[in-house]
C-alpha cells in the first residue's frame, strides 16, 4: 500500500516535487480573498531558499499582499494571470516587476496550458476536500468552495501536482473533480483559508438605482433581440447592473413561461434559484461565488463544475461559452470601436482583468455590456480604451442609464431594437452626451515603461498595459 | 481651529465635493488647494471653476480647500456658491 | 397633456441623485427642498438645485421643485431659485386652504417680477396633507388659474388623523376620494399619496392599481424602485387602447356621417365614453405634447 503521497509539511512537499530557481509554479483563485494557500507556497519557497520563480495564479486577491514582498526579495520574477486586484495591483501600476505581468482570459490560460507555451512545473491545488487516495473536490471540509474549474487544466498538465488541504474525507469521495492519478503529493494543514473570504454569504442586489436603470434597458434590449426563446442559454457577471438585470430576466422567463437550457460562468444564488425555480436545465460552473452556490453545486445533479478548459478555451472543438445566447459583461471603459477595458480605470491604474470577458464575448450570440454613462465625472465611452481587454468585433450592444448603442455590424439587432422603441444612439452620440455632462476630460499620461502584456483568448497580444506616472 | 473664520459646504459622498473657505495663507490673494479622484482629468478645470466662483462672488482674499469626489462642474459652483455666502454671513 | 404617472421625490441636497433624475423612468422629478433636506443645509440645497436646474436639467422628464412651507423662513427665497433656474412645476407643502395658495401665487409672480421672468410657465401643484387641506380640497383646487394638480401627503394627514398608516390604505380612502373629486371638479390633475412601505412591491402594485381605478392620474414615489410599478399602474392596457382606438374611430365616422349617435360592441358611443378613450389614448405612450397645455 503507497503512503508516501502524504507530506508533512509543504517545503517538503515542494522539495521533493524537485523545485529549483526559475520554475514555474501555478495557483487557483477558487478561495478568493480567503486564500492561505498561496501565501504559505510563497513562505515554504522562501525558507527553501529559491529565487526567480514565476507565479501562475489564475486571478490575484487582496489577501495575496504579501507577493509583493517575495517580488522585491527575487523570490518571484513574473506573474502570469487573469485578474488582479487590492495591493498587488497597484504595485503592478508602480512597475514593481522588471518582467511585464502576462494577462490572459480565462480561456486563453488552459489554451496556453494545453499547447505548452505556458509551462508548469508545479501545480498547487488548494483542496478543500480529499480522501484517502488523493482524490480532490471543492465540496467537502470546512473551506468549501465549490468548484475548482480553474485548476483542473493545471492539474492535468502540470510536471508536478500538490494538493494541499485541510480535510481528509475518511469516505472516498464520490464527485471527484482531480483523480487520484494526477496528484503526487498531499499535504495536510491547519487550514487553507478563511470562510468569511471564500465566498460572501450573500451577494446582495444592488439598491443604487442608476444600476437598474441599465438593467431595465438591458432587460427591454434581451426581450427585444428574439434570442429568449426555450433553450436559451445564459452567463452573466456579479457586477450590480448585471445581476438586477438576472432578475428582470427571471421575472420575463415566469411571464413568458420560457424554458431555458443552461446558466454558466461564475455562479451566485440568483442562478442557482433560477435553476431550482427549473426556468434553466442547467448550470455549468467554474467558479462559485456564494454559500448557494457552493451547496447547490454538492447536492444538485443538474449543477455541473465543468474546466475551464471545456468552459472556454477557444482551442478546442467547442466549449461551452460558443453556445452562449446572451452574455452581460461590465466595462470600466468602452470606445466608439466598441472595444472593453476591464483591466484598468480611466486612470490606467490595473483593477482588473478579462476573467472570462473576452472569452464569453467571443462565444455569445449577443453580447451586451452594461455601464453607467458617466461614472463620478468620468465618461465610460472613451475615444480609445486605456487598455483594450475584448475587442469591438464581439461586443454588440452597449447598455448605458441614458441610452443604448449597438455595434455598426450588427445591422438586423438594430432593426429589432429599434422596432421595440428603445433608446437606441449611436456610440459616438453616446460619447458626446457623456462629455456633455462632465466636459472633456484632459489626455492620460503614462509612462512608457510596460507593465503589462493582454493576451486575447487566442494567444495574440492586442494591447500593453503602461505603469503608472507619478504624478 | 476656534478662532479661525471657517465657512463648509457639500459632502465627501461621491459626486460631490466639499469645499472649505478660510482666511487666505497668502497676503493679498486667494489660496487653493485641490484633492480630487478626477485630478488627472479635470484638475485644471476644476481649479478654474473655483476661480470663476471666486471672481463672481466678492469676499476678500481667502483659503479654498476643495475635496473632489468627482462632482460636475455645475455641483462646484453651487457648493462654491453655498460656501462663500456661508463665509459672507460670519462675523469677522 | 403629457403624462404624469410617477412624480419621483429626490433629495434635493445629492448632486449624485440629481444628476441620475433623467434615468429612473419617472415622468416627472420632484427635487425636494423641505423633508429630505436638513434645516442646515437649506441655503446649499436652493444653490445646488438652481445650478442642476439650470445646467443639468433631465430632458423628456417633467421636473417639479417641493419648497419649504409657507410658515418657514425659506420658501421666498426657494420660489426665486426656481423661478431663476426655470421648472415645470412648483410643489407646495402643507397646502390647507385657497389664502395659502394665494400667498404662495402672490409670491411666485412677485419672483417672476424681480427676476424679469414674463412667460408663468410654472404650473403650481398643492400638497396637501392635513384634516384642513382635505376640507378644504375644493377651495384649493379652484382657488388659482395657475395650480394644475393636487397630490395627497397621507403620511402626515394619518399622523394628525391619529390613524395607523396600513398596506391596503382604507384608513386614507376618504382623503383620496376628497382629492380626487375637488381636482376633478376644479379640471386640474389628481396625483395619489406616495406609498409608504419601500421594499413590499406587490402591495404597492395593489395600492397604485387602486389608485389607478380612482381615477388618480398619477401617483408619487418616495422611491424609485416604485416607478416601474407605478407607470405600468397607471398605463392603459393593450385591450384598452385598442377598445379606445375602435370608439375614436366610430366616433370620427359618425361625425364625419353627421350621425349624432353610435355605436361599438352593442355600446352607445356617447361624450362621456369618446372622454374615456381619449384619456386612455392621452396615457399611452407616443409623441408628448407640452406640459402646459392643460
Amino acid at each position: 500500500m503507497r503512503t508516501d503521497k502524504c507530506i508533512p509539511d509543504i517545503a517538503t512537499a515542494l522539495r521533493e516535487a524537485g523545485v529549483r530557481d526559475g520554475m514555474t509554479l501555478s495557483f487557483h483563485h477558487h478561495l478568493r480573498d480567503g486564500d492561505f494557500v498561496v501565501n504559505r507556497v510563497l513562505d515554504a519557497l522562501e525558507t527553501l531558499g529559491v529565487e526567480g520563480m514565476r507565479i501562475a495564479l489564475s486571478s490575484v486577491f487582496p489577501v495575496h499582499e504579501p507577493l509583493i514582498r517575495h517580488i522585491k526579495s527575487g523570490l518571484v520574477r513574473s506573474l502570469d494571470t487573469d485578474y488582479v486586484s487590492g495591493p498587488v495591483a497597484k504595485a503592478i501600476s508602480s512597475g514593481i516587476l522588471a518582467q511585464p505581468v502576462m494577462f490572459r482570459s480565462h480561456g486563453g490560460r488552459p489554451r496556453a496550458i494545453g499547447e505548452g507555451s505556458l509551462h508548469i512545473d508545479i501545480a498547487c491545488v488548494a483542496a478543500p476536500c480529499v480522501d484517502g487516495l488523493g482524490n480532490i473536490n471543492g465540496s467537502g471540509g470546512p473551506s468549501a468552495c465549490g468548484s475548482l474549474g480553474y485548476i483542473l487544466p493545471d492539474a492535468a498538465h502540470a510536471g508536478r501536482v500538490i494538493a494541499i488541504t485541510d480535510f481528509v474525507s475518511k469516505e472516498p469521495l464520490r464527485s471527484i473533480s482531480i483523480p487520484h492519478s494526477s496528484v503526487d503529493y498531499i499535504v495536510k494543514v491547519d487550514t487553507i483559508g478563511d470562510p468569511a473570504g471564500i465566498v460572501s454569504g450573500s451577494i446582495n442586489l444592488t439598491r443604487d438605482p442608476v444600476a437598474h436603470a441599465i438593467a431595465r434597458n438591458a432587460q427591454a434590449v434581451i426581450r427585444a433581440s428574439g434570442l429568449l426563446r426555450d433553450g436559451f442559454n445564459y452567463q452573466t457577471g456579479a457586477g450590480g447592473a448585471s445581476l438586477a438585470a438576472s432578475q428582470y430576466l427571471r421575472e420575463d422567463m415566469r411571464r413568458m413561461g420560457l424554458h431555458g437550457g443552461f446558466l454558466l460562468g461564475g455562479i451566485t444564488r440568483y442562478m442557482v434559484d433560477m435553476l431550482e425555480e427549473k426556468l434553466f436545465d442547467a448550470i455549468f460552473d467554474v467558479q462559485c461565488f456564494d454559500l448557494h452556490s457552493v451547496r447547490s453545486i454538492a447536492e444538485n445533479a443538474a449543477h455541473h463544475e465543468i474546466s475551464a478548459d471545456s468552459y472556454a478555451n477557444p482551442g478546442r472543438k467547442s466549449c461551452y461559452v460558443d453556445f452562449l445566447d446572451v452574455v452581460l459583461l461590465g466595462a470600466s471603459e468602452v470606445d466608439v470601436n466598441f472595444n472593453v477595458n476591464v483591466h484598468t480605470d480611466s486612470n490606467g491604474m490595473l483593477i482588473g482583468g478579462s476573467g472570462g470577458h473576452n472569452d464569453a464575448a467571443a462565444g455569445a450570440n449577443m453580447t451586451i455590456i452594461v455601464a453607467p454613462l458617466v461614472r463620478a465625472r468620468l465618461p465610460i465611452v472613451v475615444e480609445r480604451c486605456t487598455t483594450i481587454t475584448t475587442p469591438g468585433a464581439s461586443v454588440d450592444v452597449l447598455v448605458t442609464e441614458r441610452g443604448i448603442a449597438i455595434n455598426p455590424a450588427r445591422a438586423e439587432l438594430a432593426a429589432r431594437l429599434k422596432e421595440a422603441r428603445l433608446p437606441l444612439y449611436s456610440i459616438e452620440e453616446l460619447r458626446a452626451m457623456a462629455l456633455n455632462i462632465t466636459g472633456t476630460p484632459k489626455k492620460l499620461a503614462l509612462s512608457d515603461q510596460v507593465v503589462g502584456l493582454v493576451e486575447y483568448r487566442n494567444g495574440t497580444i492586442i494591447d500593453s498595459i503602461y505603469a503608472i506616472r507619478d504624478s | 481651529m476656534s478662532g479661525i473664520k471657517t465657512a463648509i459646504a457639500g459632502t465627501l459622498e461621491s459626486n460631490d465635493i466639499m469645499i472649505t473657505v478660510s482666511p487666505s495663507r497668502q497676503e493679498g490673494k486667494n489660496t487653493i488647494a485641490v484633492e480630487s479622484i478626477v485630478m488627472r482629468q479635470f484638475g485644471p478645470a476644476i481649479i478654474a471653476a473655483i476661480e470663476d466662483s471666486l471672481t463672481q462672488f466678492e469676499v476678500g482674499f481667502v483659503h479654498i480647500d476643495a475635496r473632489d469626489r468627482g462632482a460636475l462642474e455645475c455641483t462646484i459652483k453651487a457648493r462654491m456658491e453655498a460656501a462663500l455666502l456661508r463665509y459672507k454671513e460670519l462675523p469677522s | 397633456m403629457k403624462r404624469c404617472r410617477s412624480m419621483l421625490f429626490m433629495p434635493g441636497n445629492n448632486p449624485g441623485m440629481l444628476a441620475s433624475a433623467q434615468s429612473l423612468g419617472a415622468d416627472c422629478v420632484i427635487f425636494d427642498m423641505e423633508d429630505a433636506v436638513a434645516q442646515t443645509e437649506k441655503d446649499a440645497a436652493r444653490i445646488l438645485i438652481r445650478h442642476a436646474l439650470t445646467y443639468m436639467r433631465p430632458q423628456g422628464v417633467g421636473v417639479a421643485v417641493r419648497i419649504n412651507a409657507l410658515d418657514t423662513a425659506f420658501w421666498k427665497e426657494d420660489i426665486a431659485a426656481v423661478v431663476r433656474g426655470g421648472a415645470d412645476f412648483v410643489l407646495a407643502p402643507k397646502t390647507n386652504g385657497p389664502d395659502y395658495v394665494r400667498e404662495l401665487m402672490a409670491g411666485l409672480e412677485a419672483a417672476e417680477a424681480e427676476h424679469g421672468v414674463k412667460d408663468a410657465r410654472i404650473v403650481v401643484f398643492a400638497l396637501v396633507e392635513s384634516a384642513l387641506g382635505i376640507e378644504n380640497a375644493f377651495a384649493i383646487a379652484s382657488a388659482h388659474k395657475r395650480l394644475g394638480g393636487m397630490l395627497l401627503g397621507a403620511e402626515d394627514l394619518t399622523a394628525e388623523l391619529g390613524a395607523r398608516r396600513s398596506a391596503g390604505g382604507d384608513e386614507i380612502f376618504h382623503a383620496r376620494s376628497r382629492i380626487l373629486m375637488a381636482c376633478r371638479a376644479a379640471g386640474i390633475r389628481a396625483i395619489d399619496t406616495p406609498f409608504p412601505f419601500v421594499t413590499d412591491l406587490e402591495a404597492l402594485a395593489a395600492d397604485a392599481a387602486f389608485a389607478a381605478q380612482l381615477g388618480f392620474d398619477g401617483k408619487a414615489a418616495i422611491s424609485p424602485h416604485h416607478i416601474v410599478t407605478i407607470n405600468a399602474a397607471f398605463s392603459p392596457s393593450p385591450e384598452q387602447i385598442n377598445w379606445a382606438g375602435r370608439v375614436m374611430a366610430v366616433a370620427r365616422r359618425a361625425a364625419g356621417e353627421g350621425k349624432g349617435v353610435a355605436s361599438l360592441d352593442g355600446m352607445m358611443i356617447d361624450l362621456p365614453v369618446i372622454k374615456r378613450a381619449e384619456r386612455i389614448l392621452a396615457m399611452c405612450d407616443g409623441p408628448v405634447e407640452d406640459f402646459h397645455a392643460n
